[in-house]
């Protein structure tokens, strides 16, 4: 080899040219939202003519069809931030352990979520939609903080699959404890049943706005750590030799999901799967860069919850099965899948 | 291309309270290829990881150009002291050019954008490895041998005047252990790269070092040009094995043969043997 060789660009760069194709997906992703947002208001339980959507959202309420019609926009409004959000924390969370499996709802963060508004409810009669909240995200991360520590007892620290299992301990622990509280209290047992369940449908814009603020600032920090995402994808030491705080990255991008994932829970209760889901599936449109990756995962588990949220209200006419319910049905293949298809790293 | 100095001095390290470097003192040749060896768990990895500051010093300094390496932005030191550790993981289906690019992350902030010094520089990288063939295949699809080519364009593509390597040539057919090794010597000698690895190999490393440093207990033996390093001597102190240490006609540099107990011919037919 001659020097020549050394500092020639021989080939153009392929980084222009690589990126034309998420970005088409991604458009077409934003467009396939605005489409089933055009469903969502228009399917439900009582069939309504398109007089009356258009007079809802012109924001006429006089029959009741109008009335049906208001009632699906924030719970539209709801689905769509709502799985953004677990969709983009799933992203997050399987970058920052670099585990295939990893979840909001496997690592423990929605069940200790839930737990500390179950408790904050049963003991300490919390009711305002702040308190909701603070409670949630205290609980998410106390959880995460939890698992993290028992993950990383022993050899070698925090492995993804020390990871993975401590999370699932914890999250089965969490949930027998939910029920060790709600059983002996007949008073609260039927609410935070509802809640657990995993629910959009009694949106309403005031229970909506209080979280706003939250789910801002997870997206904004999320988004963010897109390019400290890609250096930890390459193992802790290839990334500290690129010039990471390893730890630092993984406390900021873990801290942005447990914002996300606790503002979620605590207005929809625990939704499982969509964040195991939506990252495989926009991996296979957005290849493995996080500054794709994470705005396709955010846009893939809006467009996924919303989906599940219309199918559950039209497979129990007249009634209607929760969106925690139908994402469960379509996850848990989901999941039997990645494993069987995966060479799951470390596991 | 600058000369830069990296040293160790008074270095102490290791993993909680067992101490694995044991103030240890240690000067890198500048744009030199210096090669550490040792027998299993002297600390040659852990005097690598130290030098890249994937460990703490628990006492001593690691000086780069005369600034410790702990006290410096990790950006900055990142875009002077690259590091090829080990095991490296490529992400699932990513493509040779997408992760060679990663190597420029140190050049970049949140919103810096993507530059034409950047392309130039990956596809620098991409030539001087010979993968710009391979630059649109997924990485998981390559051989053992084009893998470590991908991860050292990566490494190149960082710009980096001074490279530690753990071990490159691990798990790698002969042929492609050669190849990376001739690989590193050509950016030795175009760019002046100063280059620091650990190998496995004796006789390899004997071959490409410019300075050969072999390590006993968390501590230098013995460091200098591989034909003073590398000595029955030295082989039977650090790794406890008689050997014979004759020359590469080839190379000029020593290549030592273990002795053993066994499948050795009688004294007679040893002198025969040498005596044409």
């Amino acid at each position: 080899m001659t020097s020549g060789a050394v500092t020639a660009g021989r080939r153009p760069p392929p980084a222009g040219r690589a990126h034309r194709l998420p970005a088409l997906w991604l458009l077409l992703l934003a467009a396939a939202l605005v489409v089933l947002a055009a469903l969502s208001v228009a399917i439900g339980t009582r069939d309504v003519g398109l007089g009356d959507i258009l007079a809802a959202l012109g924001g006429r309420i006089e029959t009741i069809a109008e009335a049906a019609v208001a009632m699906r926009i924030p719970r539209t409004l709801l689905a769509l931030l709502a799985g953004g959000a677990l969709g983009l924390a799933g992203a997050i969370m399987q970058g920052v352990t670099r585990n295939p499996l990893a979840d909001p709802g496997i690592l423990g963060v929605n069940m200790g979520a839930s737990l500390a508004v179950v408790v904050g409810v049963a003991w300490f009669e919390i009711a305002s939609a702040y308190a909701y909240i603070f409670t949630a995200i205290l609980g998410a991360g106390a959880a995460a903080a939890f698992v993290y520590v028992i993950g990383s007892l022993g050899r070698g620290g925090a492995t993804p699959l020390k990871l993975a299992l401590a999370g699932a301990a914890t999250s089965i622990a969490f949930s027998s404890l939910v029920i060790a509280v709600v059983l002996p209290r007949a008073d609260i047992a039927g609410g935070i049943r509802a809640w657990q369940v995993g629910g959009v449908g009694g949106a309403t814009f005031e229970r909506i706005h209080p979280v706003l603020p939250f789910l801002a600032a997870g997206f904004v920090v999320a988004l963010l750590s897109a390019r400290k995402l890609n250096a930890l994808a390459l193992g802790d030491e290839l990334a500290a030799g690129l010039g990471e705080h390893v730890a630092a990255t993984r406390a900021i991008a873990a801290f942005a999901a447990i914002l996300l994932c606790g503002a979620t829970t605590a207005v929809c209760g625990p939704i499982a799967f969509v964040g195991l889901v939506v990252p495989h599936l926009c991996r296979l449109l957005a290849g493995s860069d996080h500054r794709w990756l994470l705005p396709f995962s955010a846009l893939g588990g809006a467009g996924l919850l919303l989906a599940a949220d219309i199918v559950g209200r039209i497979i129990a006419r007249p009634a209607e099965l929760d969106v925690g319910i139908v994402t469960a049905f379509i996850g848990a293949p989901f999941f039997i899948w990645i494993v069987r298809r995966q060479r799951v790293r470390d596991l | 291309m600058m000369s830069h100095t990296l040293t160790a001095s008074a270095l102490s390290a290791g993993y909680g309270e067992r101490l694995v470097l044991d103030r240890l003192d240690f000067a890198v040749p500048p744009s030199r290829i210096t090669v550490i060896v040792g027998a299993n768990a002297c600390g040659k990895s852990t005097l690598l990881r130290t030098m890249s500051r994937l460990l703490p010093a628990s006492r001593g300094h690691v000086l780069l150009d005369g600034k410790s390496i702990h006290a410096m932005p990790s950006r900055e030191l990142a875009r002077t002291l690259g590091l090829l550790p080990q095991s490296p993981i490529a992400p699932e289906g990513i493509t040779v050019a997408d992760l060679v690019s990663r190597g420029r992350h140190p050049h970049h902030g949140v919103f810096s954008r993507w530059t034409r010094a950047d392309d130039e520089a990956v596809a620098a990288a991409l030539a001087a490895t010979r993968t710009d063939t391979l630059s649109e295949r997924p990485v998981d699809e390559l051989s053992g041998g084009q893998r470590q080519r991908v991860w050292i364009a990566m490494a190149l593509a960082q710009q980096t005047d001074v490279l530690l390597l753990d071990e490159p040539t691990t798990f790698l057919d002969i042929n492609h252990q050669i190849e990376v090794l001739d690989l590193l010597t050509d950016l030795n000698q175009t760019r002046g790269t100063t280059i620091v690895m650990v190998l496995h190999d004796l006789n390899l490393a004997a071959r490409y070092a410019d300075h050969l440093v072999a390590m006993a207990n968390g501590r230098l033996h013995v460091a200098g040009p591989p034909d003073a390093v590398l000595t029955e001597e030295t082989v039977r102190e650090v790794f406890g094995l008689d050997s014979r240490i004759i020359t590469d006609p080839t190379s000029g540099r020593p290549v030592m043969l273990p002795i053993g107990r066994h499948r050795m011919l009688s004294d007679d037919a040893i002198e025969s043997e040498a005596a044409p």
